[in-house]
Formats: C-alpha cells, sequence, structure tokens
C-alpha cells in the first residue's frame, strides 16, 4: 500500500520569493513548480550515513584539545512526523556559530573572535524512538549585512533526513525569548505564527544540569505519511 | 513519554553561506563527510558515470554557495530503502551523494546510471536522479530530475510528459563526446530564460 504525503503540510514553509531577504529575489524561481504524484523515487531515501557518526559526534564541547567558550548548553528532542510518530535512527546533522558569533567557515569575516577549541558542527542519529541530544554552546548573534544594523537571532542549523527523500528538512532553531525575532527577515519568511513558533526551542528546566549546563527542548516535526492510502489513479 | 499530534511541521530555513564545515567539509575543513559525490564503491555494478554543471542564479550569475544532494536507483532500478520492497537482488549501491558548489558554481557527481523505476501505475519511468537544490537566499529547497539524452524511454517517461514541450531539455543531461567513462552536462538555472523545472512534491 502507498501513502500519502499530504501536500497542505508544506503550507508551514516560507514562500521561496521573500524579498525582505534580500537573496530570494535571484535565487526564487519565477516559474510555477509543476505538481507530480510521488513515485517510489520521492517515497524512498537514504537510510545510511550513520556508520560515519562517531560515538561522541553528538557533543561539540569535546572536538578539541581544551573546552570551548561559552555557555554549555544541551540541545535535545524528539523527530517526529506530523502524525506523532517518532522517527528512529533518524541522521540529525547540525552547525552553528561559536559563542561570539563567529563562524569558522572562511567566507564569515565577521570581526568577532574564533575559538580554537569549537568547529561548531555536530551529528546524531536518533534513538529507536526518534529522540536525540546534543552538547554544544549556546551561538551568538551575529550581523549579515542584509539590511542596515541586521542582526540574525541565535540559531543552531539542523540537517534532518526522514523516511522519504521529500521528507528532507533544514531549517534552524531559535532560542526562546530572542529580542531580535520582530526584525528578522529569515525567521519571519515563516508567514503562520504558529509555524514560527515551532522553530524556537522551550528552556528545559527538567533536564538542565546542576552546575553544569542549561537544557533546551527542539522536537522537529517531519513531513509524514497520513493513514490515508493513497489512491492509485487520480 | 506520549505526546500531542503536532500542530504542522517544522518549517525549512536556509542553509545559509556557511553549511559546508558542517555538511560538506570535503578536507577543508576538520570535520568528517557524512557523504560525499563519490557514489561508487567498486563492487557497484552498473554503467561508472559522471554528471556535473554550473548552478546559476536570476542573474546567470554561478552560485558557489549551493549545496545538492541526489537520490537514485541502483542499475537494476532498485532503491537501497527497506520501503522499496520489490524482489530485486540487493547490491551495496547507496544512492545517495551531497556536494557543495564550488567557487565557480560548479558541482560533480560520480555514480552509475540508475535503471528504470516504475511510476505508481507500474508504467516505467526514464531513467532519472533525484536532484535537491540548497543555497543561501534558498529558503526551502527545491527538487527537480536529471534524465539522459541517450535515453529512448525519456519519450514516454510519465513526469516528462507533465512538463511543456520547450522546458524538457532542463532535465536532460546531454552526455559528452571523448571521455572514458560517460559524462553528462546538466546546468541548474535556479531563475530567469532558461529556469530548470522544479517539481511540487
Ligand atoms: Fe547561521
Amino acid at each position: 500500500m502507498t501513502l500519502l504525503y499530504p501536500l497542505q503540510s508544506l503550507a508551514a514553509h516560507p514562500p521561496r520569493l521573500s524579498p525582505a531577504y534580500r537573496s530570494t529575489v535571484k535565487r526564487a524561481p519565477s516559474k510555477p513548480l509543476i505538481p507530480m504524484r510521488h513515485t517510489l523515487s520521492e517515497l524512498t531515501g537514504p537510510v545510511y550515513g550513520h556508520e560515519t557518526v562517531r560515538e561522541n559526534d553528538n557533543d561539540l564541547t569535546i572536538q578539541h584539545k581544551g573546552e570551548p567558550l561559552g555557555e554549555r548548553i544541551i540541545v535535545h528532542g524528539h523527530v517526529l512526523d506530523e502524525d506523532g510518530r517518532g522517527v528512529p535512527s533518524a541522521l540529525v546533522e547540525l552547525w552553528q556559530a561559536n559563542a561570539c558569533g563567529r563562524y569558522i567557515h572562511v567566507v564569515d569575516q565577521h570581526p568577532a573572535p574564533l575559538d580554537p577549541n569549537f568547529t561548531g558542527a555536530g551529528r546524531v542519529q536518533t534513538d529507536a524512538s526518534g529522540y536525540y541530544r546534543f552538547i554544544t554552546i549556546k551561538p551568538g548573534a551575529y550581523p549579515w549585512g542584509n539590511h542596515h544594523n541586521a542582526w540574525r537571532p541565535a540559531h543552531i542549523h539542523f540537517s534532518v533526513f526522514g523516511h522519504s527523500f521529500i521528507s528532507r528538512l533544514v531549517t534552524q532553531m531559535y532560542f526562546p525569548g530572542d529580542p531580535l525575532f520582530p526584525f528578522d527577515p529569515i525567521f519571519n519568511s515563516v508567514t503562520d505564527e504558529r509555524a514560527r513558533a515551532r522553530m524556537i526551542s522551550s528552556f528545559d528546566l527538567e533536564n538542565t544540569q546542576p552546575e553544569w549546563a542549561l537544557c533546551y527542548r527542539f522536537n522537529i516535526v517531519l513531513r509524514g505519511r497520513n493513514a490515508t492510502p493513497m489512491e492509485n489513479k487520480q | 513519554m506520549s505526546e500531542q499530534r503536532p500542530d504542522g511541521i517544522t518549517p525549512s530555513q536556509t542553509v545559509g553561506p556557511y553549511f559546508k564545515y558542517g555538511l560538506t567539509p570535503n578536507g577543508e575543513y576538520a570535520w568528517n563527510d557524512a557523504f560525499s559525490n563519490n557514489l561508487v564503491t567498486p563492487d557497484v555494478s552498473g554503467a561508472r558515470i559522471r554528471v556535473e554543471g554550473v548552478v546559476y542564479d536570476g542573474d546567470g550569475v554561478p552560485v558557489p554557495d549551493c549545496m545538492l544532494e541526489i537520490w537514485q536507483a541502483d542499475a537494476q532500478g532498485r532503491f537501497s530503502d527497506p520501503q522499496d520492497a520489490r524482489a530485486l537482488p540487493n547490491n551495496s549501491f547507496k544512492g545517495f551523494g551531497r556536494i557543495g558548489t564550488d567557487a565557480k558554481g560548479g558541482y560533480a557527481f560520480d555514480t552509475i546510471k540508475p535503471g528504470q523505476v516504475a511510476d505508481p501505475d507500474d508504467k516505467p519511468q526514464a531513467p532519472h536522479i533525484v536532484l535537491a537544490v540548497f543555497a543561501r537566499g534558498m529558503l526551502l529547497h527545491l527538487y527537480t530530475r536529471i534524465y539522459f539524452d541517450d535515453e529512448e524511454a525519456n519519450a514516454t517517461d510519465p513526469v516528462l510528459a507533465l512538463v511543456p514541450a520547450d522546458r524538457r531539455a532542463t532535465l536532460i543531461a546531454q552526455r559528452k563526446a571523448g571521455a572514458t567513462n560517460p559524462s553528462y552536462v546538466l546546468d541548474v538555472h535556479l531563475q530567469g530564460d532558461n529556469e530548470t523545472v522544479f517539481f511540487e512534491v
């Protein structure tokens, strides 16, 4: 039985042309996308890559000789599909700026210090129920030149593989209460307020570790196959 | 631990300009690659091919900070995913590749020519590779397909048939003359007169 990934779910995503985010103007298609039925090519997806995940790849604070500077945090959550089912063995990759708001990427020339003890990349595989956990440093805000005085709210980039090639998701996790939210065209490219809220992690006191690290919870919801069998012929 | 049914999916956000050291370090950064642009392992059966091209923006300027991901069947048309439950012999081909474009917007994948995969009506599709395009300035990635100009099955492919005839060429990689292993060229135009056909899936 082939199951259907409902297209309505895609309404949560930002419009590709979002002029307040200037780079979208020349990189968004100008012609309408062509709808097509999902074939096996779209409904299957890579189920490997996990063999490259090393045991401590989810701890970004122990990748170098010393400890990185900044506020140590735990980021954890549930990768699930839109029907509420956990996604086991999903590959979750993340990358982020350091505590000063600087990436190690050569193109990042923000005049804030690099941290020799922080790469800012990690990966993990979700467990049998779809849960994941990272230990990292709270990233700083950084300027990005999109408009006068443009600063990105602190965020962590996430890349997630679900059950199929069309459930692939790249997103950003934000921190609760960030004063930059009203001014960020990337965050606000998501027009629905409830959908925007799903990109904001929640402070998790219960899993905050005394004398060690604050904890944030970030659940990631992927497209799911609802229980309705797809009609073979439309 | 039971949770409520979510009220929707997590919205997509751009990969931004700085994904390379995390997702495609390619030896330039001290982080191990989960995936590469070479899908071929010595024991894989099938015709070795290269697919290459350049990604352009709406001004025709090459896009140096683009990430491409491909997904494809093996030479007999089988996907390396347990969801592909058809009784076809398995082999070691994984079928997924990832690359960041270079300073000139260029990309290349070394892979094998995929076999044919049926559509939901059991009609054979022409050999194709599914391509996802991510970049700074793209809030949500785009899906397209790579077909091959030397496949007669293109003429009856049910997905190509959905595409206006004058835009089909944007999906069909052209075989380069002379190379030892067949090499196919397909540029990606994010916008403009030659805009690549992207699919809503
Ligand atoms: Fe960023």
